[in-house]
């Protein structure tokens, strides 16, 4: 145990954003490693690690790989999703920015156990600098010869969270709007150019060097059981140090928070921990004596998401909080299927609604009802992501959803952390009028 | 080399042509600034793509100008870590430097100035981005002093 320098181990003390630096540290001695086994026994390996994907869903990356039709006549392609956008979220590009090499060695032995020669990063298109230095690893690497017969294509996005939808994704990359496919068929049968295709978050893919240095039966030993190794979490908002902490899965939230991070600054009271990036459903804090693993967070109701951590203090309007949340979900829904292209519209203008102090008890039940018929019913997880945080404000500080309609105003008299903010939807002309 | 040349190049990166459209229309953008139909057609046409198809595209990705922007382009994040750390009051100092609303240029066309979702810099809030660089923990005091470097950039 006492891992907790994995992904960013080395980097506090070397430029390892150079291949010479990355190479005194024993950086690549996994690939010959790797490919001196077959493809079945580092799959094997791989599972026996039982790392979790840090992407979001938390599925084994070793069974995915498992999962991948290998017998297809088809190349096979390995993708790794460098889209961060989730709010609360910015580990991956941590990684890319000071670890690039550990990501680009996890690629190579990735796509030996697929059998795959071709691999494409997707990296949003606002990380420039992340970009930059990414860019230069992978030529770097190249140019001295690490990489045999496999190439490794560095793909921009164009600004577009849904991106980071595995199969919105894959779209992106083949040249589309970036819009999630219906499944079946699953990526490992049929993904990118319809061929089999494993997607796999930043920092899944670059644990795997670690796999083979420390052996999978030693990594499987660290963290929890049912989720080893180590991970980057991101902490952000009302938090005395914000930053990006890596550290074992299972590590206690509020250690995290008040031993690590430094506690809610200003005297101001914790009201609120959004444990996973902002899709996720709230915390309040009688809860926060939680490991941060997936298992022990999903018991809470909640998820491990993104291991982004936002923390919000009692300054904080919940209206507020859930109407700027959903703005972005309405924003960023691709529009393909109608449950999440109408709802978060309806769910923003039944926020305003609320907040304005113009809405009536019986709007409080609609804003319910118009979440519970999305979820389920939707194409990808985004129509969801846009339902669980606020149904989850509405559950634990009800109280304030109903104030708002009591006083006919919020409560709050414009003291709220969050009043006046200016959502990039709020340019948009509004074409609908609000339900009445 | 043409953009078409330029184009033509990325593409061979691709297993499949197609996939350069998005790279080709940022090529595109930097050359141009914008995306207008006149560079739509070259883009598709060095693609073999349609027109509509590449107009598609571009519309549903928010890095694409489909209207003229600004010599320079100032966003700010809005999202929740960044509102929660008074992301605002640096939205209101630009709003005051600048003279623009969000979503507005300056009427000399130097500066496009707008609000934006998370740019996954939310521990080193308020994130602003002055074309495509971040500026971390940006509070509304040094708004004034961006303003200027951007402008004495011109
Ligand atoms: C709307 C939406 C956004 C997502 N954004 C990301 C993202 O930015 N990065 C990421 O790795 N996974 C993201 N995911 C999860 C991916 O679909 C996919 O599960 C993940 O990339 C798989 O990698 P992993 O198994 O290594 O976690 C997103 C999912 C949804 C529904
Ligand atoms: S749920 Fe939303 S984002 Fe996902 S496919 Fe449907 S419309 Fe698009
Ligand atoms: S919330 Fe502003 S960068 Fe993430």
């Amino acid at each position: 145990m006492g891992l907790s320098n994995v992904l960013l181990k080395g980097a506090d003390e070397r430029d390892l954003t150079k291949l010479a630096e990355y190479q005194a540290i024993g950086g690549y001695a996994g690939v010959p490693k790797a490919r001196a086994m077959t493809s079945d026994a580092l799959i094997e390996v791989l599972q026996t690690a039982t790392l979790r994907g840090r992407g979001g869903a938390g599925f084994p990356m070793g069974r995915k790989a498992s999962l991948i039709d290998r017998s297809s006549a088809k190349p096979k392609y390995l993708v790794v999703n460098a889209d961060e956008s989730e709010p609360g979220a910015f580990k991956d590009r941590e990684v890319m920015a000071r670890v690039p090499h550990r990501l680009i060695e996890g690629c190579l032995i990735a796509a030996h156990a697929i059998e795959c020669t071709h691999v494409f990063i997707f990296i949003r298109g606002e990380y420039l600098a992340e970009y930059e230095i990414l860019q230069a690893a992978v030529d770097e690497a190249h140019a001295a010869g690490l990489f045999g017969d496999t190439e490794i294509t560095v793909h921009r996005g164009a600004g577009a969270y849904i991106c980071g939808e595995e199969t919105a994704l894959l779209d992106a990359l083949e040249g589309r709007r970036g819009q999630p496919r219906p499944r079946p068929p699953f990526p490992p049968i049929q993904g990118l150019y319809a061929a089999p295709t494993q997607v796999n978050n930043v920092c899944t893919i670059a644990t795997v060097p670690a796999i083979i240095e420390m052996g999978a039966e030693n990594f499987a030993k660290t963290g929890v059981p049912s989720a080893p190794g180590t991970a980057i979490f991101s902490i952000s908002g009302n938090i005395a140090r914000p930053g990006n902490y890596e550290l074992e899965l299972g590590t206690p939230m509020r250690e995290l928070i008040y031993d690590i991070a430094g506690g809610v600054p200003e005297g101001r009271e914790l009201k609120a921990v959004i444990p996973g990036g902002s899709s996720v459903p709230a915390l309040s804090p009688s809860e926060i004596d939680v490991p941060l693993d997936y298992d022990s967070l999903q018991k809470l109701g909640t998820f491990f998401g993104a291991a982004s951590l936002i923390v919000v203090d009692d300054r904080c309007c919940m209206v507020q909080l859930a109407l700027r949340s959903t703005k972005f979900y309405m924003h960023e829904s691709c529009g393909k299927c109608t449950p999440c292209r109408e709802g978060t519209r309806w769910m923003v203008q039944l926020l305003e609604k609320i907040e304005e102090g113009r809405a009536e008890l019986s709007d409080l039940d609609v804003l319910r009802s118009c979440g519970t018929n999305m979820l389920g019913r939707v194409l990808c997880a985004l129509g969801e992501f846009a339902v669980y945080p606020v149904a989850s404000y509405m559950q634990k500080w009800g109280d304030e959803f109903v104030a708002h309609v009591e006083q006919g105003c919020c409560p709050f008299g414009g003291e709220s952390s969050l009043d006046g903010i200016v959502a990039p939807s709020d340019a948009h002309h509004r074409t609908v009028e609000a339900p009445a | 080399m043409s953009l078409t040349e330029d184009v033509r190049t990325i593409a061979k990166k691709y297993p499949d042509s197609r996939s350069a459209t998005l790279p080709a229309l940022r090529l595109a953008q930097e050359r141009d600034g914008w995306l207008s139909p006149e560079t739509l057609r070259e883009v598709a046409d060095a693609l073999e793509l349609t027109p509509a198809y590449c107009k598609s595209v571009a519309t549903f990705y928010d890095m694409y100008h489909l209207a003229p922007v600004g010599k320079h382009l100032v966003e700010v994040c809005t999202n929740l870590s960044c509102a929660l750390a008074g992301a605002q009051k640096v939205v209101d100092a630009f709003e005051g430097e600048l003279g623009v609303k969000p979503g507005e240029t300056t009427p000399d066309n130097e500066v496009t100035f707008r609000t934006v979702e998370c740019l996954g810099g939310c521990g080193y809030a308020t994130v602003v981005a002055v074309d495509h660089r971040y500026k971390q923990h940006v509070g509304p005091d040094d708004v004034a002093g961006i303003v200027e470097e951007i402008r004495g950039a011109q």
